[in-house]
């Protein structure tokens, strides 16, 4: 095995070991498409126009509020210092780190993604848009996350405030994650969004690493 | 005063606003320098000094 | 990788030392307010009684002599925040991280202001207050990302190791500054596109041009104004708190 496959196992088993944080975030995401029709409505056709929003949103906010365990429980006892002075170079552990964050939190979120579509009466194409559109779109969300989780790691009570950083980074993911699914009136653009939303996860999934362990080095020192 | 159109209303509340949050910008920056200089004129006062300015 | 030789002395450590740049740029302060105050008179002067109304939007082009200069100064300012990071990340200039912090509460009143004003702009003249196109959200999404990097200075306790960590952040957000000025290019909806720096020159008559780049002018020493107060202050500050260390640790 090699080394950065070991740290997504040691991940993957640390929090699987844990138990409790998984199913906290998907319950969180189920809970937003239960509370939306208690807030306005269950008018079922207002519910179909405005569930792809709202399933952006329920995702968008569990993985913001998710973000603050990608580095603090390594930071706390001293792991992450072991893990910049490792022979694999910390961009690539980073990079390791962000996969298993988003094998943790997207992919319950994907399964978990019907039980949505059904409280917000979605109707089969749109369930098929919406898992593809998470699918291409998380990636992005967890990298971005991961920038704002490295800068607040040396905080003490910085959990809050990582969400709050990387949301205005990352409202262009919100802007064609939701578009994917459907375009309003008008031509059918799904394609075209679709295609930057693809876009941009590439690159964020590409550059995040460096920028997360750029920040991690520089609040070490 | 001159005659700002029909639209007056947008224009003088355009300025009243620049004109407030620059006239706050000015006094926060001010009060802020008055109030550090004063906390350094304190300290000197008490004799605490920098290393560097210790004899030997 | 790092510099071991000493600053040389004259010019470089003028500017490195943050004692000596407080020093020598102490007595541009009265100046500069005094040119800042002076631009601002005779801008607005030419912008009210000595400019004409635009034809198609009437009186409230007036707007545009200050929704203009704050607009280009939110992302000036930006950009300062952004040489200033790499001034701190790749160099560690003992300068750039203080340049940096005191640009930011600047930046985000700018920013705030550009907004403010472009509502007010576009409500008589396109209807509404607000429109989700490229550029309103893209400054909007400035506006955010600078009160994030102000909450992210408050949070620290330690300002030194703040200022190399926010620097990384700040180059992050950089890349909404390209987005914001090609927003109206790239998606054609109610902004207004570029008037001025064209390839074709100027859209707009002299009459107009000319209050606006005395207000272009008068509001950008304006920052350059209280942004050096602002460095003055923050440097201040770092000293009261050594101070105000070695004074606990001699009571101890």
């Amino acid at each position: 095995m090699t080394a950065f496959t070991a740290i997504i196992t040691r991940e993957l088993k640390l929090a699987l070991r844990g138990g409790g944080d998984v199913l906290t975030l998907v319950l969180f995401f189920v809970m937003i498409g239960v509370i939306v029709p208690f807030a306005i409505g269950p008018d079922k056709i207002l519910l179909a126009r405005l569930a792809p929003g709202i399933v952006w949103i329920a995702a968008f906010l569990s993985m913001l509020l998710g973000l603050d365990r990608l580095f603090r429980a390594d930071h706390d006892d001293g792991t992450l210092t072991l893990l910049r002075h490792a022979d694999l170079p910390f961009a690539a552990i980073v990079a390791a780190k962000v996969i298993a964050h988003w094998l943790l939190t997207a992919v319950p979120l994907l399964l978990a993604s019907p039980l949505l579509a059904i409280m917000l009466a979605m109707d089969l194409t749109s369930l098929g848009r919406a898992i593809l559109s998470l699918l291409l779109g998380t990636p992005a969300l967890v990298s971005l996350g991961a920038i704002g989780a490295a800068v607040t790691v040396s905080i003490r009570r910085g959990g809050l405030i990582a969400p709050v950083l990387i949301l205005p980074l990352a409202i262009p993911v919100l802007i064609f994650g939701v578009g994917a699914i459907s375009t309003g009136p008008g031509p059918d653009q799904t394609g075209g969004a679709l295609l930057f939303l693809a876009a941009i996860s590439l690159i964020t999934t590409a550059l995040a690493p460096f920028a997360a362990a750029l920040a991690i080095s520089s609040g070490e020192d | 005063m001159i005659d700002l159109g029909p639209h007056a209303v947008f224009i003088i509340w355009a300025y009243i606003g620049v004109a407030i949050a620059v006239a706050g910008l000015l006094a926060t920056t001010v009060l802020d320098a008055r109030r550090i200089e004063a906390r350094l004129r304190a300290l000197d006062a008490q004799g605490i000094r920098r290393r560097s300015a210790d004899p030997a | 990788m790092s510099i071991d030789i000493a600053p040389k002395p004259n010019w470089f450590s003028r500017i490195a030392h943050p004692g000596q740049f407080v020093a020598w740029s102490r007595p541009l302060i009265w100046p500069l307010a005094a040119i800042t105050a002076l631009l601002f008179v005779v801008g607005l002067y030419f912008a009210f009684f000595h400019s004409p109304a635009d034809y198609q939007m009437g009186e409230t082009v007036r707007i545009m002599y200050i929704h203009v200069p704050n607009a280009w100064l939110s992302q000036f300012v930006y950009a300062i925040m952004a040489a200033s990071a790499l001034g701190t990340l790749v160099w560690r200039h003992p300068l750039a991280d203080v340049s940096m912090k005191a640009a930011a509460p600047l930046g985000a009143v700018f920013t705030a202001l550009a907004l403010f004003t472009g509502s007010l702009w576009g409500r008589p003249t396109w209807g509404t207050f607000w429109e989700w196109d490229g550029r309103m959200t893209s400054t909007l999404v400035l506006l955010l990302i600078y009160l994030g990097i102000i909450a992210l200075w408050r949070a620290f306790d330690d300002q030194l190791r703040a200022a190399r960590v926010i620097a990384v952040f700040t180059l992050v957000g950089a890349v909404n500054i390209p987005i914001i000025k090609f927003s109206v290019d790239w998606w054609s909806t109610l902004h207004q596109p570029a008037s001025v720096f064209t390839p074709g020159g100027p859209h707009m008559p002299g009459s107009i041009l000319l209050p606006l780049f005395i207000m272009f002018f008068a509001f950008t020493f304006l920052f350059l104004l209280l942004h050096l107060v602002a460095i003055h202050t923050e440097v201040k500050r770092r000293k009261v708190m050594t101070l105000e260390k070695r004074a606990a640790g001699a009571s101890a």
